[in-house]
């Protein structure tokens, strides 16, 4: 070559990089994108100062607009002053906070469901934090916590007993939710295999259990837990009430959570299987270390998506009568010195239900970047 | 059977539903011995060998390795597992682990090996097939050859006295073939007993004891190398060299 200033490489031109180019490129690509892209914005500028000032800016905290304490809700500003310009009624919240968080559990006591609220954080770092000092210690941890969160808030061993039925908010929600999807996810493994057995018998009886508890809506499940269930059980043997609905809930989960690992499992490559049985694994090496991990990592998307799905679920309880978060929060309305606040108490419960279920979708996203990284699943 | 074979089939016979991929199959193979088997596509080449590590189960005839039949009984496929080494088409590594895991794996787990000894263990066996240096990558990061010479290495980290290989060379671009088969020469050197499904017709030429030509599930013809390729008896397999060494 003669002239070889024409193959410096440039930068890129100006107009398809930083924000004016992205910009152009996904919000004013055409006039529809455009004209589309404006009326969002226009939207946004009306929806969002509207809410942060009935939120935030013009809410009633712990005092009303004249600086009394609200004791109820003739307090509220917006109700002592209905022409006035008055946001939310959050009183409401703090004044029952206790409930929302604890539901009866006596106060005295209530330093046990704390302490296991933090433990549950603790037990969550291994999983959250892959570098963290000690993780292998941590999981064994992680792997107790079931067993000792349950001595800590249901009593026993020294503890006093605290009966299910002083449980409630946010305490019932975290229990079902964390014990339904904790439980659950072995048990969904063991169906996913047991489906896929080469022996009839099991294979029979997971698929008809699995099709069983998916043809079968979760509140119908709920009541048969309920009534039910105690018909089968033993004379003398009478379950407690949130065990009845906790071992629906995992059951239905377990049941879903099967199908979606037998997804992953379809997705495995036969020469998976050849590979390790040809050095010698038995079955259970076979799937624990080679098949499952890698089935397991293709169906996180779908895992997490159930896991959200049973988390919201658990509301459900309300029809037979557990005060689950949103069960507290319909409590305090029925009362009729807080009336009429069901704004407050919805926008509340559904905050608190999105900081759970944003968070593990966030999680989700992370697991998948991780366990992507330097790792081509497409090869076999 | 004779004494002195470590694998011997007897009237093997196999279906895939109705199609009967093996046709009473006899094959008898010595300590040390270097069989490569040929034939066209379908012939039941693959399905043979893999019988003999129960990767497929065969329906009639015997199947003894090392002393073990190979039956319905669960101990025995574990113990012909444990001599018998195997290397596949596709690789079939494991993509989640790294190199170094995927040979250690098994010797820690079957063999319950100590994790540094094994760690040892597969830093050698990674030198016998040139590749040390890529012992902390991933299986998506490497060459196919490279990929098929940590299959290698791993089924040798079990010590197995056989080693099986299932056209090894097949997925392969054609400039890494022969780093792969210079391994597989090194192994035969070393007194490896080796059955080998492969076109590879040269390397057949340098290595084998003894050919096997199977053409619609059955053995059409065994002889050694220099009478298989100068001097072949049937028709079918004048036929399969001519078309096989004048592409």
């Amino acid at each position: 070559m003669e002239n070889n200033s024409n193959f410096e490489t440039r930068k890129p031109p100006v107009a398809t990089t930083g924000i004016i180019g992205w910009s152009r490129q996904h919000l004013f690509s055409n006039w529809v994108n455009s004209f589309i892209t404006l009326l969002v914005i226009y939207f946004l500028y009306q929806l969002i100062p509207w809410f942060l000032d009935w939120s935030v800016f013009s809410a009633d905290f712990w005092t009303n607009y004249k600086g009394e304490l609200i004791v109820d809700r003739t307090f509220c500003s917006r109700v002592a002053d209905p022409e006035g310009d008055h946001g939310a009624c959050w009183a409401i919240i703090i004044v029952r906070f206790y409930q929302f968080m604890y539901g009866f559990y006596p106060s005295e006591q209530v330093w046990r469901v704390n302490l296991t609220y933090f433990l549950l954080v603790v037990a969550l770092l291994p999983l959250l934090i892959e570098k963290i000092p000690g993780r292998k210690h941590l999981i064994k941890f992680t792997i107790a916590f079931p067993i000792i969160a349950f001595i800590l808030l249901y009593g026993g061993f020294g503890f006093q007993v605290i009966p299910t039925n002083k449980w409630g908010g946010l305490l019932v929600t975290l229990v079902l939710g964390v014990f339904g999807i904790a439980i659950a996810f072995p048990l969904g493994i063991l169906l996913a295999l047991g489906r896929r057995s080469q022996l009839p018998v099991i294979s029979m009886f997971c698929t008809l259990f699995i099709e069983f508890i998916r043809g079968v809506p979760l509140i119908t499940l709920l009541f048969f837990g309920m009534v039910m269930l105690p018909l089968f059980l033993p004379e003398g043997l009478n379950l407690d009430g949130l065990v009845r609905v906790l071992v629906a809930v995992t059951l239905f989960q377990a049941a879903y959570m099967a199908e979606v690992i037998r997804g992953g499992l379809q997705a495995i490559p036969r020469g998976q299987y050849e590979a390790a049985q040809s050095v010698g694994l038995s079955y259970w090496q076979m799937n624990r270390k080679i098949i499952l991990p890698q089935a397991i990592r293709i169906s996180i998307p779908s895992i997490v998506n159930t896991s959200i799905g049973l988390f919201k679920d658990t509301t459900l309880v309300i029809i037979i009568g557990l005060l689950d978060l949103l069960g507290i929060g319909r409590g305090a309305l029925a009362d009729a010195t807080w009336m009429g606040l069901s704004n407050e108490v919805y926008v509340f419960v559904a905050l608190v239900f999105f900081i759970f279920t944003f968070s593990m979708s966030r999680y989700s996203l992370y697991l998948e970047k991780k366990l992507k990284t330097g790792i081509n699943m497409g090869a076999d | 059977m004779s004494e002195n074979s470590i694998i011997s089939l007897q009237n093997v016979n196999k279906w895939f539903g109705d199609f009967q991929v093996l046709k009473d199959v006899n094959l008898e193979v010595k300590k040390k011995e270097r069989i490569v088997v040929c034939g066209p596509s379908g012939s039941g080449k693959s399905t043979m060998i893999r019988c003999i590590n129960r990767l497929e189960e065969h329906q009639e005839g015997k199947i003894v390795v090392d002393g073990i039949e190979l039956t319905g009984n669960l101990k025995n496929i574990d113990s012909v597992r444990k001599e018998v080494g195997m290397v596949f088409q596709q690789f079939n590594l494991f993509p989640h682990l790294s190199v170094k895991e995927n040979i250690t794996l098994a010797p820690i787990w079957v063999k319950k090996m100590p994790k540094a000894e094994a760690e040892e263990l597969a830093m050698k066996q990674l030198e016998i097939v040139k590749i040390p240096e890529q012992a902390n990558k991933y299986p998506g990061q490497l060459s196919g050859g490279q990929q098929q010479r940590v299959a290698i290495a791993r089924s040798l980290a079990m010590n197995p006295n056989i080693m099986l290989f299932d056209e090894p060379t097949s997925a392969l671009d054609p400039e890494m073939i022969k780093e792969v088969l210079d391994v597989m020469v090194d192994l035969a050197e070393g007194g490896m007993t080796m059955i080998v499904v492969t076109h590879e017709m040269g390397f057949a030429k340098t290595v084998a004891d003894r050919m096997v030509f199977m053409d619609e599930g059955k053995i059409v013809e065994e002889a050694s190398p220099d009478k298989f390729f100068n001097n072949p008896e049937s028709d079918r397999t004048k036929l399969f060299l001519s078309q096989i060494l004048h592409q």
